[in-house]
């Protein structure tokens, strides 16, 4: 494991792993200076207002096993099944969500399937809010709301049920990963447009070198982790 | 086996359970009455039972692994997996997970289906419990288990928050016992 200090000034820690054909870091920050970080809209666990380093995030971190050439070639796609393997590393995933919205009006905590059904339960139960999936085309089988996003090549689409939710509500979007932020900002869209306030979108995992924090408008990101294996 | 028969007779949290899902009739197809749990997990109170009695029933079992079937097992089975300190491993339709996986085929009623899972999730002699929203032919639960136990996994037993009711008594799947919370509700 390295430690060095950034051109920004951040302090970052960084694992470096070697796979046979291919090495890459993943990178997480302990501690993230605001007036210096040009991720200042990013809030990394461990944020700027705490100013206090998450003993938790390094374990985290090293749990998420990176895959290359999945699905298809030229991708090294992050994993989280193995995260899912630690129960500790899982629990305090958890927590670290739980401890940043319990307590703050959250009503709605909206999951994009599949593996925000993993996180998002889990969530809602500690904050009390109502769990509300978000969905591929056909999947609900009551009567749906749907918004279509762009995908590399053509369009597809997500979908909620009607009624899920009431304008007004505040909520929280949770994915395991955010890497166009193609499907993030269909899900802010799709429950902006039945009144609800997204309050924040909340991932395990960012590829900033995708830039998908750029689709999401005014609506603040909270991750765990940046990965560079993009 | 349903929880009324096992202890939870007259216990006013099934009924919440039960009033709580939504039944969706000629859904996917005409004639199905579908349970849509949907309305359940809109609930916080009800969806928090459901969890509640899975723990209870779970957490002195020694179990450390719980398998959930996709999707809607990836709901109820990490927040139960959590509160009795077992891993979640997740079951999943072809192709979505990463390195070497096994895969299970199993029948639907026109055609057949595959369920993979991961071949590091498992060590052997485990003990899991897989979890499912609702049991109706047993056939995914039935591939679930015949992929832990490839794996080298005990299966201890298989949980539901719907099944029908000729789940009730010692009915088994695969010769593992089956736990299920509610039967299916019916239109108002």
């Amino acid at each position: 494991m390295g430690h060095f200090v950034s051109s920004l000034g951040q302090s970052v820690c960084s694992i470096c792993l070697t796979t046979p054909s291919l090495s890459f870091v993943l990178r997480f920050s302990l501690c993230v200076p605001s007036s210096e970080s040009r991720e200042s809209e990013i809030i990394m666990a461990g944020t700027k207002e705490e100013d206090v380093k998450d003993p938790r995030i390094p374990k985290i971190a090293s749990s998420i096993r990176v895959i290359p050439d999945f699905p298809k070639p030229g991708i090294m796609f992050q994993d989280i099944t193995t995260l899912l393997l630690d129960t500790e590393a899982f629990k305090d995933t958890i927590d670290i969500f739980v401890e940043r919205y319990k307590g703050k009006g959250i009503s709605v905590v909206a999951g994009v399937e599949a593996r925000g059904f993993i996180f998002g339960p889990p969530i809602a139960l500690a904050i009390g809010a109502k769990f509300v999936p978000m969905r591929k085309p056909k999947k609900l089988p009551g009567k749906v709301i749907s918004e279509e996003y762009s995908l590399e090549y053509g369009t597809d689409k997500i979908e909620m049920h009607v009624g899920a939710v009431e304008p007004g509500e505040r909520a929280i979007i949770i994915d395991d990963l955010i890497a166009t932020g193609g499907t993030l900002a269909a899900a802010i869209r799709l429950l902006e447009r039945v009144g609800v306030t997204i309050a924040e979108c909340a991932c395990v995992i960012e590829l900033p070198v995708l830039k998908g924090r750029e689709k999401l408008g005014e609506t603040p990101l909270f991750i765990l982790v940046t990965s560079d294996a993009a | 086996m349903f929880a009324v028969e096992n202890g939870l007779q007259g216990d006013p949290r099934l009924q919440a359970i039960s009033d709580a899902i939504r039944v969706i009739p000629h859904f996917p197809k005409t004639g199905i009455m579908f349970q849509d749990i949907t309305t359940l997990l809109l609930d916080p109170v009800a969806f928090k039972h459901v969890i509640d009695i899975f723990v209870d029933r779970y957490k002195h079992m020694n179990i450390s692994l719980v398998a959930g079937v996709e999707a809607r097992g990836f709901i109820f089975g990490p927040p139960i997996a959590l509160a009795i300190g077992a891993k979640f491993v997740p079951l999943r339709k072809p192709g979505k997970l990463p390195g070497r996986v096994i895969s299970e085929e199993y029948e639907l009623e026109y055609g057949n289906d595959r369920l993979e899972m991961s071949m590091e999730a498992v060590k052997t002699h485990e003990r899991a419990l897989v979890i499912d929203d609702l049991v109706a032919t047993g056939g995914t639960l039935s591939a679930s288990i015949n992929l832990l136990e490839r794996a080298g996994a005990e299966v201890v037993e298989c949980a539901c928050v719907v099944g029908l009711p000729k789940f009730k008594g010692e009915c088994r799947l695969k010769g593992k016992p089956l736990y299920v919370l509610v039967e299916p509700s019916q239109l108002d």
